[in-house]
């Protein structure tokens, strides 16, 4: 990659009331890339994304986004920095619609024609949404839920946005949907993060993958050349 | 049938005030599942200012009424920045006992400030006046100023959260306070913005009760009380819940007005031997009990 990353951490360190979770983790993300965490349950993927959102302290290391060091700042500073979050709990807003959550979505912008675009642009991505556009968010069902979520972090015209598990709990076919969705984002010339359970298919659609081991990035490289690493078929194919 | 009237009016009156007694209390709670205990301290510190602005200017409490509300708005949002944020990151119980400290502070400070005794406001636009709707009803004017002007908030705060981009904020900041701040919302901004709310109309009750109540360092607790029964009933968090609720709290405070109803028209005689008015908050503490274990989420359930 030549262009400047937009998003750069390293070496960060994470502890749970002294318990190292990240124990030196760097990566970077360029502009229009799309790029994969990958690692077993507990690894810290989560972790590491709300250390990015500081909603987790960092007890060491740099994060700097846009050129910024945004370690110091608020998680709402940070979004309104472009740096956007979709947790894997969702945290919709149960009892508010599905628009009025995209809506909210769309806090940090005053322009009210860009959020009718934006919010065009989201139900084009997930028509079903339109459909259900009055309905509470709590009664969707999980893949609804999923559109809503990403919808909703869409809606902010992010200039990089953190997918952790988007798929998690969902049936075989939504999962290929919800992909696809990944896919048409990055076509679109969306910076993505992608934290993902479904490795190959993540690491297939990324530019570039990180795995991360029990809190340490452990390899580095092209989606294909992960896949086909050793460590990477120890780690996750127990072959 | 005239003191059933009566008392069916008065009730519904002085529900309606409660009613905005009790909207800051549901309006914190909703926002960030806090109790205020203080919160009666807040109504007290209102009825102050009311008094004092009315006989310092010699205007009447109505006119002076956007002064208790800065008094209340600041007062919140000073409790909250000062205190309150540091609370919330302890345990339940430090909450409510910081929130009860909170209560002591405020009711000894104003022992210290204003002293012991009963003030009353005694002049006033609408002091002693009132107004004969007919068939023997006849509601004092300061009540009735209280009901409409506590109607007026209401419709106020619903019009706040439900049309404005700062309420649907405050709305996603109850709902879910970290996904809220994943969408940019300054969500320490936001409940500070509740307590200032909830403080600007508690002490405008407090402004508007100080009319037809007389006020003292201790006078809060009372209230604290009627607020929770009204809050509990109505659903904590609930906006709606509560006003619907202090109509009812309302009416059980009047339930003396019925007893003696049902003693005259059918002529019981053993119901006039029980002095019913004596125990006027017995019974709003025995509906607040009954709700407790038969509906602990309230009528409307928590928050909406
Ligand atoms: N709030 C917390 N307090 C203490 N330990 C935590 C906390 N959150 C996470 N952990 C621990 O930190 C480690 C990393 O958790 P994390 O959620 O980041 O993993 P993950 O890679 O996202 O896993 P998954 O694939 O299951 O989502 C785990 O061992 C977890 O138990
Ligand atoms: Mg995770």
């Amino acid at each position: 990659m030549t262009s400047e990353p937009i998003l750069a951490v390293e070496n960060i360190k994470v502890r749970y009331s002294g318990l190292p979770v990240l124990r030196g983790v760097s990566l970077w993300v360029a502009a229009g890339e799309t790029v994969s965490v990958v690692g077993a349950n507990g690894a810290g993927k989560s972790t590491l994304l709300r250390a990015i959102m500081a909603t987790q302290p960092v007890f060491d290391g740099t994060i700097r986004f846009l050129g910024r060091e945004i370690h110091a700042l608020s998680t709402e500073a940070i979004v309104r920095l472009g740096l956007v979050y979709v947790p894997e709990e969702k945290m919709l807003f149960g009892p508010l619609s599905v628009e009025e959550n995209l809506r909210l979505g769309a806090y940090v912008i005053n322009d009210a024609a860009r959020i009718e675009q934006n919010i065009e642009f989201v139900f084009s991505l997930f028509p079903r949404l339109k459909e259900r556009r009055t309905q509470a968010a709590s009664t969707l069902s999980g893949g609804e839920q999923q559109m809503v979520a990403i919808g909703r972090g869409l809606m902010s015209n992010p200039r990089l946005l953190m997918l952790d598990e988007p798929s998690l709990g969902l049936a075989p076919i939504l999962v290929d949907e919800v992909l696809d969705t990944v896919r048409r984002l990055k076509a679109e010339g969306m910076t993505i993060l992608l934290v993902e359970q479904n490795v190959r298919e993540a690491l297939d659609l990324s530019d570039r993958g990180y795995v991360l081991q029990t809190g340490r990035m452990v390899k580095e490289g092209t989606g294909q050349a992960l896949l086909d690493s050793d460590i990477f078929r120890q780690a996750f194919l127990g072959i | 049938m005239e003191i059933l009237l009566s008392s069916l009016a008065a009730g519904l009156l002085i529900g309606m005030a409660l009613a905005l007694v009790a909207l800051g209390l549901t309006i914190i709670f909703g926002v960030m599942d806090i109790v205020n205990f203080a919160h009666g301290e807040f109504l007290m510190i209102g009825m102050y200012t009311g008094l004092f602005t009315a006989q310092a200017t010699g205007l009447d409490p109505l006119f002076t009424l956007p002064v208790a509300a800065l008094v209340g708005f600041l007062l919140g949002g000073v409790c909250y920045y000062g205190f309150i944020r540091f609370l919330i990151r302890g345990p339940m119980v430090a909450q409510l006992l910081g929130t009860f400290g909170l209560m002591l502070f405020l009711r000894n400070l104003a022992l210290l400030i204003f002293g012991s005794e009963d003030r009353a406001l005694h002049h006033g636009l609408l002091v002693g006046r009132s107004i004969d709707v007919g068939m023997g009803v006849i509601i004092p004017a300061t009540k009735l100023a209280a009901a409409v002007l506590a109607i007026f908030s209401f419709w106020a705060v619903w019009m706040l959260m439900n049309r404005t981009h700062v309420g649907k904020a405050l709305t996603a900041t109850a709902l879910n306070p970290q996904g809220a701040r994943y969408m940019g919302i300054p969500t320490e901004k936001m409940n500070a913005l509740a307590w200032g709310i909830g403080g600007a109309t508690v002490t405008i009750a407090g402004a508007l009760l100080v009319n037809f109540w007389s006020v003292n360092p201790f006078v809060g607790l009372l209230f604290t009380m009627i607020a929770f029964t009204i809050v509990a009933l109505g659903g904590f968090g609930s906006v709606r819940g509560a006003f619907f609720a202090a109509l009812v709290v309302g009416l059980i405070m009047e339930f003396p007005g019925f007893w003696d109803f049902f003693s005259y028209t059918f002529d019981i005689q053993w119901m006039y031997d029980i002095p019913m008015t004596s125990f006027k908050y017995t019974w709003v503490y025995l509906a607040y009990f009954i709700i407790m274990v038969a509906r602990p989420r309230g009528l409307f359930g928590w928050k909406h």
